[in-house]
């Protein structure tokens, strides 16, 4: 069996594809370079990622896929798993080897792979839409440092641009060490250097003066709208699962 | 100054907190005018409370202040609770202030009845006209109907909110009269009615000419409280569906009733809430409406309660054992949407798979299905030939023997002896 050896990119990953169609060396594995551990009894192959090739395959895709199917593969992508790379180069493989259609096969299991990985990165940028919260700082933006599971900052862009278009923002994700940033015309990508010690909620020194009462009030409202006769911690937790909880101003001390 | 809103909000919040409704999906409001706020066709649930309820509207009462004396009612006049009300600047403000901080979808505003419906109606309408208009506001604003507002005042909110709802509060005309003798049901048919035609009537409209603009685009919903009066499941279900039916509701939502006062006709203080009859009630919603159950099926003069250990679809299937097994790889998807441990994501699945040849038990599990409940009930490429029928009892056992109910606190199996 052949090693596949990629950059760990969308074009990578598709040359990938390009290159096993040309040579078709059976079943391969693939990894990307920072994984790769070179072993004596395996030949390796090097992808070169090229726009060329990369393009071609992914305007085969799109002739052979739906929308909601390119939408499903780019979220796998972004999980930046290996599991989910060879998923999806092997589904790849077989959209490009079976008759149209074939993506509706959920007895495949590359197939159900993509589309579970892709719920789950659709998941979590839902959930970022809902737990984001911004704070108003002294110098007028709105500002929220995230750390998600996976790389979902380009899904999100559009919904937070569509809808806090008359205010200026940033979200950062400060794992993967960029961010967006929108001065009321478009969204920059941004990287940034911090000398604040919570990147994810800035202390209260570099915040508006009204930030502190709109975060009271809020602490407030969550506390009364609460039915304490109904108290069901689990479902509460099973909603919003501890890890996120360092986002939300309403769980803070 | 920040004392007072403190205090205020912490009073109409808590008033409001009963209202059940708290989806904000359906929306259709674009922020085309360089505003604030951007509709999500599914809805965002922001937060959720520590019983487990979404947070997606800033959902309050302008005031508490109230003429009726409805003995379910936290805010009824003869109460003894502090009073609040705020002014227009101040809601607009807090819903203003709380999106842009990305903590809410939108306001849920209602009010107690204070001097009459108009007048009360016609507060609200100045709080939605001021954010729509002067705050450029697209988020999300469910808007309660008061009872006996005018025709007009109702027209022009629904030109402003994106759902409308008023609350039935008791499943039948008599529990309603028991506990609210000034109010009838009679009250609330006819302002819903009057917001359903108008919205049939504006889609009409705008199918002729592009700019009508739109009216209640995320529709109307109801509420009724369960367990504050003795009718049946039956007769809450069969009042639930004529309201679908006559006034394409898009919810109803049924509130286990949380005892708040001393009121003899009513369950007594520290009753527990019902929470599992109110969650067997959503789920005879849910089968009502996606998955092809008529209410009759479901519950009728034969069962006018629903099991409260097991849900209503297994309930269903143990009663009409003549229609299983379903084989999976030739049944209608309708048939197999009917199916115990089959859901709607699994059935849409199974019928897009087994083109591809003959569906096997573990490509089931994997697609998602509850096998172990789904097993009594289906035949697929694999199943293990079975001599035996077994009666609907023996089957229940099988599966509450191997599942464990949420509800049920601790293990009350026999212990065993030897």
């Amino acid at each position: 069996m052949q090693i596949y050896v990629f950059d760990g990119s969308l074009e990578g990953l598709l040359c990938a594809v390009f290159e096993w169609f040309e040579r078709k060396p059976g079943q391969i594995q693939l990894v990307t370079k920072n994984d790769f551990q070179p072993d004596a009894f395996t030949a390796h192959l090097d992808i070169l990622p090229e726009a060329g090739k990369a393009d071609r395959v992914w305007k085969g895709l799109q002739s052979r896929l739906p929308k909601g199917w390119m939408r499903r593969f780019y979220c796998t992508y972004l999980s930046e798993s290996p599991e989910a790379y060879t998923a999806l180069f092997e589904f790849t493989c077989y959209i490009f080897s079976a008759e149209p259609g074939a993506e509706n096969n959920y007895g495949n299991p590359h197939v159900l792979a993509v589309s579970k990985t892709a719920i789950k990165v659709e998941r979590e940028k839902h959930r970022m839409e809902a737990f984001i919260r911004f704070q108003h700082t002294a110098d007028g933006i709105f500002y929220c440092g995230i750390d998600p599971d996976f790389n979902v900052l380009p899904l999100i862009m559009s919904h937070f641009k569509n809808r806090y278009a008359d205010q200026q923002w940033i979200i950062y994700d400060i794992n993967r060490k960029y961010g967006l940033y929108y001065n009321l015309e478009k969204v920059e990508e941004i990287k940034m250097d911090f000398n604040e010690p919570n990147m994810l909620r800035p202390s209260s020194g570099s915040l508006s003066d009204k930030e502190e009462l709109y975060t009271v009030l809020w602490k407030d409202y969550f506390k009364s709208a609460n039915i304490v006769a109904r108290k069901n911690t689990k479902l509460h937790v099973q909603h919003v699962p501890k890890r996120y909880w360092k986002y939300l101003t309403e769980k803070q001390q | 100054m920040s004392e007072r809103i403190r205090e205020k909000l912490n009073i109409l919040a808590d008033a409001a907190k009963y209202d059940v409704s708290c989806s904000s999906s359906g929306g259709t409001r674009k922020n085309d005018n360089k505003g604030l706020g951007d509709s999500h066709a599914s809805g965002i649930c922001h937060t959720y409370t520590e019983d487990g309820r979404c947070v997606s509207l800033l959902k309050i009462l302008l005031t508490n202040h109230c003429i009726f004396d409805c003995a379910y009612c936290v805010s009824r006049k003869s109460n003894d609770i502090e009073r609040a009300a705020f002014t227009v600047e101040e809601v607009v403000e807090l819903t203003m202030n709380f999106y842009r901080r990305n903590y809410i979808e939108g306001l849920f505003l209602s009010s107690g009845i204070f001097k009459n419906a108009d007048f009360t109606m016609e507060r609200l309408l100045r709080v939605v006209k001021k954010l729509r208009l002067e705050e450029r506001f697209n988020g999300y604003i469910h808007l309660k109907t008061i009872p006996g507002a005018s025709d007009e005042l109702i027209r022009e909110a629904g030109m402003y909110a994106d759902r409308m709802s008023i609350n039935l509060e008791m499943p039948t005309e008599s529990g309603l009269k028991l506990l609210a003798p000034d109010k009838s049901h009679q009250d609330v048919i006819k302002p819903l009615g009057f917001v359903q035609n108008q919205i049939v009537q504006f889609k009409e409209e705008r199918k002729l000419i592009r700019s009508v603009p739109k009216f209640v685009p995320a529709g109307q919903s109801t509420q009724m409280v369960i367990g504050a009066t003795p009718e049946t499941d039956k007769d809450i279900m069969h009042t639930a569906d004529a309201f679908y039916r006559n006034f394409s509701l898009k919810r109803v939502y049924y509130s286990g009733y949380i005892p708040i006062s001393n009121d003899s006709r009513m369950p007594i203080l520290g009753t527990q809430p019902p929470l599992i009859r109110e969650n067997r009630l959503y789920q005879t919603d849910w089968l009502m409406r996606f998955y092809g159950f008529h209410v009759n099926e479901l519950l009728n003069d034969a069962n006018p309660h629903l099991d409260i250990d097991i849900d209503p679809k297994l309930s269903w299937a143990l009663r009409n054992l003549q229609h299983f097994p379903v084989d999976i790889n030739v049944a209608a998807y309708k048939v197999i949407l009917r199916v115990p441990g089959i859901g709607v994501g699994s059935a849409k699945k199974i019928v897009q798979a087994r083109k591809f040849g003959r569906l096997r038990i573990d490509q089931l599990q994997k697609i998602g299905v509850a096998y172990n409940r789904a097993k009594h009930f289906i035949k697929c490429a694999d199943s293990p030939y079975q001599l035996k029928d077994y009666q609907s009892t023996q089957i229940k056992s099988f599966i509450l023997a191997e599942s464990q109910s949420k509800y049920i606190k601790h293990d009350t199996s026999q212990l065993i002896l030897f």
